[in-house]
């Protein structure tokens, strides 16, 4: 590394204190350790006696006076600088100029998250994952963005081991392949991820044609086997459908949260292009769930339906009908059912539900509508797992017929639903996990292969029929790794290293003479190619396993419950457990981080007696509960109240409760897979209410907004028929008792910077764009160097996250109602009971999504009240805060009515008590030089990314060219994948932002304040009919 | 920031008084400055000129070929007598044709090495060849003897250094001094014994008793020795962190005199990422071999009086080639690197952002103005105190050139006319913000 100060390399010095030492068994170095001096100090006898003390020479004034002079010599000693070295390459890499940073494209695909990336790499060191923007679908979420992290990763396997023990790789392939022999004639199963590799899976079938005993299945920790069974039964090859839902004008949605993770994710992008209004249109979406979701919170109508009518609420929206639905679900289906036939092929149906029969019903429905949001022609191939397979490979394991098992990208030994299997696989004749860290299924198998992370490897994925991805590595491997395709050739005796065979498989199979130097630069590629499907199961094979049980059936069982399994937007399928940033992500709807935990409904939480309650401190706790399925019992599952959790119904989420190779601080949760039964994500449970209280860390306390308008909302019907002054109407403000509006000068206390000149940058965040999804609050951990503080911390709300996304339930059906309330009060006696009631969320809410970063007030508050000026304002619109001039008053942060300052309560880097990334050298390579590492003591905040800024004008200058729009960005604004934020010089006219700032939509946050925030929001419609 | 003009005044007091006190107690020699060995031309094995040669040489053979020793072709000294004039003739003006003609002596020594094919000098008549080669016959010049160390008494011709004409007359001084005071005493005596009446200075109070009893003059006094002595202890304060002039003893003796100054690189050959990046960039070794693989000697100037001969720079030279992994016999690379640590001599703190290309590329500021005159500076230190106050300064005085770039047009026209001047300083254009340099 060039340039870079190795004064942290100091710290890691051993210093010895003698010779003793090197003797590990010396009495005097073990009594050392417990005592500073090896005999007693005599204390006593000298302090207790009184005349030895008067005796003594030194008085106490003597001993003030050196102690003194001892402080004074140190400090003037300490003044002394450290001598820093540098050292420059020998021979430096032509691409790398230090502090230049270098763009590299690549795919990522560990079986759950699949995207085309761009990697931002400083001095050779990957630190930031950005979008690709020549990706057409691919969406970079927070666990992508997060990736990065995971690299640098300190539990990660080193080096491949048998039986435990280090060994080299040589001797792992012959070791591999002497078993492989001795294997001959016996059924071995290679369970893998789904790759959505061509070149994979061509790799794989070379490998099984040579060892033909050994088969490949495909296994999807979480399953979406039945959607790929219906469509394979009636298209013919396995795929998934995609859905554009820019397309749609309305959406119905039974049970699929397209917002989150279903199908793989990344729909929002498609689905935020018509839900902004444009031309006084934007879709409808009508979702009907158990869980709240991302989806159910971003709907205009949600319905909470149990998991267990979900196939009925289907089978009537599709004609089918309507007889055993409650009343009012009944109603909605009804309503859904004729704006769908109005919409006719601008209408689409999804589901979630894991029925053959229910994906089918889908397709034939959107199909025989016509349906333009629906694409059967090329259709997503990154879930390709047969829930049937899986299960016989799972039983064939425990029964002993399967003798040997070859795991890649998976760990069942933690994610299968059977608690026998991790004795069986004990006990295989074979075993060989390809890992990248020591899981649960690694740390029992035999041979363990150590495997590089995807920034470390050569790769490709096809996503969707037709869109390729190109992986490069943006790193040499930092362990003694090898990549599975890698061995695969080594095993096969095949000369050819991964690249090559990558490339070649490439330009004779998929470039069709396209360059491929330009399919690795661009990272992605689009193709007419018709590639062989190798990585498909017969359609026969799918009718006779037939899972068309999937679907719940009512169970009118005493207290039992019907459990949704989901996956967080933070942690997913878990894979990236031991990511401190995702950990310490607060969940979109619950706004808890650090853990997972069962979501009831208000009402069973009071019959089940299930409590929230916040403590003194503000922290909120609650109860535990015990879910048993069958005869498995998960016992004391945290409790929280979700409004909006379908009655009779509870969720929990996967991908918790690990303890193989992870960190003591990152072990959180507890293990849902062992309830995901069959693959089914829903499940017959009893609920019982378990002793003892959980401790929450929950970043937002305060649920409703009390009929406030922090967010403004609106219908779709408003929006198009009145004026802007009465659904955004600027606050008033008395003066001289004259009610004058906030915006006007007469309200202003200050003398106003003349801003007209230069860039003056303002952030626009579109309310009806914003899906709560939380890439950016990763995306600003990375760029800006935000540390993780732990769970304890959260709860003490010292959150240091620079960039929130609050979420507001509304205490009545609608905000609408919430603040009409507010507004009809009189009187002590019902501004008591009537506030009171605006605090609790209604059983079903609205909900609404708002990322609230530092506001960059033109007005601001926290600059008047700094005793240092450490906080000032740029003429560029930027609230500036110098850490070193920062003595940690904290005025600043009380005097914030945003509440977006954040203080360094503690020293996070290099700190023992605070061991995630920034205490090991490995996690602190991700750390961007460019933004200082706060120390303690001192105040941090959104600095509306000024080192991008700054960088951008200095390139224009650099140039000597003038600045076009679009190159300004921050970290938030470049990672949103719907567009919510946007980022620009309103001095540009012509700018995208320029137009945001005066759009009849944009507010400001409590405007009423008068801080002139440079900092817009688009205030929220909602295309609903009710209010 | 109050700068203390003499705030540096009590070392530098310490240090005249130490430097005194070493002239009376030391005796110090000139050196001898050894006279530069000349390269003498020796008359070759008959027929061409030497001097002539030479010229030639340099310019067309010394990128490759060394009198002495192997370079990328082989070493030339008394190369007439192993190959004929002829076929030397022909090798010079078209090797490649030579090689193609099968001819075994000029194969055998493209393959030694590593067939790198030599450039073809057509234009080399036989004449000028006849001279090289007389020129290729210079003797190699004998060694230095490296005298440091050694101390020759005495300077021979050069006479007595200043140091010595002060020891000199501050003895003559102190001669009189002591004369005067026996005079004075001898006078006393003989007016004494002659009875010679003289008057008696009044017994006065002493001066200092005079002074304790002025209690004004004592206030005064100690007002102004403790607002002194404030001024200088904030004047220390101040310049703690402060590495003005800090110039630590690098692993390798790398001379910006040399090379920036006496060879007249330019900075940014080295410091290449100066123009596009934060950092200036410490060369990687690779561009030190650039012209280092050529340069295997120093035959430059040398500073006896320091010790740096040119055995020490050679020295420096195969410390290079050590830690690039060269091996100057084979002229080939070992494999077997050695990174130099160096030792940073510019430390900004964290907390301050500067970046290179923002003051070398945009700005066009010479390294100079921050670095001093580096090309003069044997041993490199830090020029400026780097504080902020020296930046603000120099933001707030300079004017920012804004000719021929597009992007500040539109930013100057309407700022200038806002402030109502020409020419605009960085302050003015944002450049005192706190966020600018602080992130």
């Amino acid at each position: 590394m060039n340039n870079i100060s190795d004064t942290n390399m100091a710290s890691n010095k051993k210093y010895w204190k003698s010779v003793e030492e090197l003797n590990e068994n010396s009495s005097i170095v073990e009594t050392l350790k417990q005592n500073e001096f090896v005999e007693e100090i005599p204390t006593d006898d000298f302090l207790g006696d009184k005349d030895t003390l008067e005796a003594s020479s030194t008085t106490r004034r003597d001993f003030l006076k050196y102690v003194g002079f001892t402080t004074a010599a140190a400090s003037l000693a300490a003044c002394e600088g450290p001598v820093i070295k540098s050292i420059p390459y020998v021979v430096a890499p032509d691409e790398i100029v230090p502090g230049v940073a270098n763009y590299y494209a690549t795919s990522m695909g560990d079986g759950f998250d699949f995207a085309n990336v761009l990697v931002k790499t400083r001095e050779g060191r990957p630190i930031k994952i950005e979008r690709n923007d020549m990706a057409g679908n691919s969406e970079v979420n927070a666990r992508v963005q997060a990736s990065v992290l995971s690299l640098y990763d300190k539990n990660r396997l080193m080096a491949p081991k048998v039986a435990g023990e280090e060994v080299s790789w040589e001797d792992f392939d012959a070791g591999c392949i002497a078993t492989m022999s001795q294997m001959t004639g016996k059924d071995v199963v290679l369970l893998t991820q789904t790759f959505a590799s061509p070149t994979t899976a061509k790799l794989i079938q070379e490998f099984t044609t040579q060892y033909p005993n050994v088969r490949q299945v495909i296994y999807d920790t979480v399953s979406s086997s039945e959607a790929a069974d219906a469509f394979q039964t009636k298209y013919g090859s396995r795929g998934l459908a995609d859905y554009d839902f820019s397309k749609a004008d309305v959406i119905v949605s039974v049970g699929a949260d397209i917002l989150g993770d279903w199908q793989g994710g990344g729909y929002s992008a498609g689905y935020i292009e018509n839900r902004v209004p444009k031309n006084g249109k934007m879709s409808r979406h009508i979702q009907f769930e158990a869980n709240m979701t991302l989806s159910g919170a971003n709907a205009d109508k949600r319905v909470p339906v149990k998991p267990s009518l979900h196939k009925q609420v289907l089978m009537a929206l599709t004609g089918g009908s309507m007889s055993g639905l409650p009343d009012n679900v009944a109603e909605a289906v009804r309503s859904a059912k004729a704006e769908l036939d109005s919409a006719g092929a601008k209408g689409v149906i999804v589901t979630g539900l894991q029925d053959v029969a229910a994906q089918s019903a889908v397709l034939n429905y959107n199909e025989s509508k016509g349906s333009m949001a629906m694409d059967t022609d090329k259709p997503r191939l990154t879930s390709m797992g047969n829930t049937a397979e899986v299960t016989a490979v799972m039983n064939g394991v425990i029964s002993g017929s399967i003798k040997g098992l070859i795991t890649v990208g998976v760990d069942p030994v933690y994610s299968f639903p059977n608690a026998a299997f991790a004795d069986a696989y004990k006990n295989l004749e074979m075993s060989l996990a390809f890992a990248m860290k020591e899981d649960a299924t690694a740390s029992l198998a035999k041979m363990v292969a150590a495997t590089p992370h995807y920034l470390e490897s050569w790769g490709d994925i096809q996503t969707k029929k037709g869109s390729f991805g190109l992986a490069q590595p943006t790193i040499r491997p930092l362990f003694n790794t090898r990549q599975f395709q890698e061995c695969l050739l080594k095993w096969t005796e095949n000369e050819k290293s991964y690249y090559e065979y990558l490339r070649e498989n490439w330009e004779t199979n998929i470039l069709a003479g396209e360059s491929w130097n330009k399919a690795v630069q661009d990272g992605v590629f689009e193709g007419d190619v018709e590639l062989e499907m190798l990585e498909t199961t017969p359609a026969a094979n799918v009718m006779e396993t037939g899972t068309s049980e999937g679907a719940l059936l009512p169970n009118s069982q005493e207290g039992s419950m019907e459990l949704t399994l989901y996956t967080k937007t933070s942690i997913g399928d878990g894979q990236q457990a031991n990511n401190p940033w995702l950990q310490e992500m607060p969940d979109p709807i619950s706004r808890a981080a650090w853990d997972n935990y069962l979501t009831v409904s208000a009402a069973d939480a009071t019959s089940l007696g299930l409590e929230n309650f916040n403590v003194a401190n503000g922290a909120l706790n609650g109860s535990y509960a015990n879910v048993t399925m069958g005869d498995v019992t998960i016992e004391n599952i945290p409790v929280i109240i979700q409004p909006g959790q379908a009655v009779g119904s509870v969720g929990l989420a996967l991908g918790y409760g690990k303890s193989a190779a992870i960190q003591s601080e990152m072990q959180t949760g507890v293990n849902a897979y062992a309830l995901y039964n069959n693959f089914n994500s829903v499940q017959n449970v009893s609920v019982s209410k378990a002793g003892g209280i959980h401790e929450f860390a929950c970043v937002q306390l305060q649920n409703t907004m009390m009929g406030r308008d922090i967010i403004r909302e609106t219908t779709l019907e408003i929006f198009n028929t009145r004026d802007a002054e009465e659904w955004n109407a600027i606050p008033m403000v008395s003066k001289d008792h004259l009610e004058i509006p906030v915006t006007s000068p007469d309200a202003d206390l200050w003398d106003s910077f003349d801003r007209s000149i230069g860039h003056h940058f303002n952030l626009s965040i579109d309310l009806n764009a914003c899906t709560g999804c939380g890439a950016c609050v990763i995306a600003c951990n990375a760029e800006n160097n935000v540390p993780v503080v732990g769970k304890d911390e959260i709860r003490k709300s010292r959150s240091m996250h620079w960039l929130r996304i609050d979420r507001y339930y509304s205490s009545q059906e609608s905000f609408a109602v919430d603040f009409d309330k507010k507004e009809n009060i009189s009187g002590l006696g019902s501004s008591l009971s009537e506030f009171a009631e605006l605090e609790q969320a209604s059983e079903n809410p609205q909900v609404a999504f708002q990322p609230v970063m530092c506001q960059h007030c033109n007005h601001a508050p926290c600059e008047t009240v700094c005793p240092v000026a450490a906080t000032s304002h740029g003429r560029q619109g930027q609230n500036h805060m110098a850490y070193n001039r920062c003595v940690g008053t904290r005025y600043c942060a009380n005097n914030c009515p945003y509440k977006v300052r954040r203080f360094n309560w503690f020293l996070y880097a290099e700190n023992d008590e605070f061991d995630y990334h920034m205490n090991n050298d490995l996690g602190r390579m991700v750390l961007n030089p460019d933004v200082v590492v706060r120390s303690r003591g001192v105040m941090e905040k959104c600095s509306m990314c000024i080192q991008m800024t700054q960088k951008t004008i200095l390139d224009a200058k650099r140039d000597g060219r003038s600045i076009k729009d679009g190159e300004f960005k921050t970290a938030c604004s470049s990672a949103c994948n719907t567009g919510a934020i946007v980022f620009g010089d309103v001095n540009d006219h012509e700018s995208e932002i320029y137009k945001k700032k005066h759009d009849d939509r944009m507010y400001h946050l409590l405007e009423a304040v008068g801080t002139k925030p440079n900092v817009v929001y688009q205030a929220q419609v909602r295309n609903t009919k009710e209010a | 920031m109050i700068k203390v003009k003499f705030r540096n005044l009590p070392t530098q007091l310490s240090l005249l008084l130490l430097a005194l006190l070493l002239t009376f107690s030391t005796t110090t020699y000139a050196q001898e400055e050894s006279a530069e060995a000349a390269t003498e031309v020796a008359p070759a094995t008959g027929e061409g000129d030497a001097a002539a040669g030479k010229t030639l040489f340099n310019a067309n053979c010394a990128a490759c070929h060394k009198l002495y020793k192997k370079g990328v072709g082989p070493a030339l000294f008394g190369v007439g007598d192993k190959y004929d004039k002829e076929w030397l003739y022909s090798w010079i003006r078209n090797s490649q044709e030579l090689i193609k003609s099968g001819d075994a002596k000029a194969i055998a020594i493209y393959e030694e090495y590593n067939q790198s094919v030599m450039t073809a000098f057509p234009a080399l008549s036989d004449e000028d060849i006849d001279n090289i080669i007389a020129y290729t016959y210079t003797p190699k010049p004998e060694p230095t003897v490296a005298t440091t160390g050694t101390t020759n008494v005495g300077g021979d011709g050069e006479g007595p250094t200043n140091n010595i004409i002060l020891a000199a007359l501050a003895l003559i001084f102190l001669l009189l001094v002591v004369m005067l005071i026996l005079v004075n005493k001898t006078l006393r005596r003989i007016a004494e014994a002659n009875g010679v009446e003289y008057e008696e200075g009044e017994k006065r109070l002493p001066i200092w008793k005079a002074f304790a009893q002025n209690q004004f003059l004592v206030f005064v006094t100690s007002v102004f020795l403790l607002l002194a002595s404030a001024y200088f202890a904030y004047g220390w304060m101040m310049q703690v962190g402060i590495d003005q002039g800090y110039a630590p003893v690098q692993p390798i003796h790398y001379s910006h005199k040399i090379h920036a100054g006496a060879n007249q690189i330019d900075c940014n050959y080295c410091h290449s990422s100066a123009r596009k990046s934060k950092h200036s960039g410490i060369p990687s070794l690779n561009v030190c071999m650039n012209c280092h693989k050529n340069i295997a000697e120093y035959n430059g100037e040398e500073d006896l009086e320091n010790g740096y001969t040119k055995e020490f720079y050679t020295n420096e030279i195969k410390k290079l080639y050590k830690a690039v992994g060269w091996d100057e016999n084979n002229q080939a690379y070992t494999g077997e690197e050695e990174p130099v640590k160096w030792v940073r001599i510019h430390n900004l703190p964290d907390f301050a952002y500067f970046n290179h290309s923002q003051h070398v590329t945009v700005a066009g500021i010479e390294c100079q103005k921050c670095h001093g005159p580096v090309e003069e500076m044997e041993i490199m230190y830090q020029f400026s105190p780097l504080t902020m106050g020296w930046c603000i300064n120099c933001h707030r005085e300079t004017n920012v050139d804004l000719k021929g770039n597009e992007y500040y047009q539109k930013i100057h026209e309407e700022l200038s006319k806002k402030y109502g001047v020409d020419q605009l300083t960085i302050a003015q254009m944002g450049g005192l913000e706190c966020g600018k340099c602080h992130y």
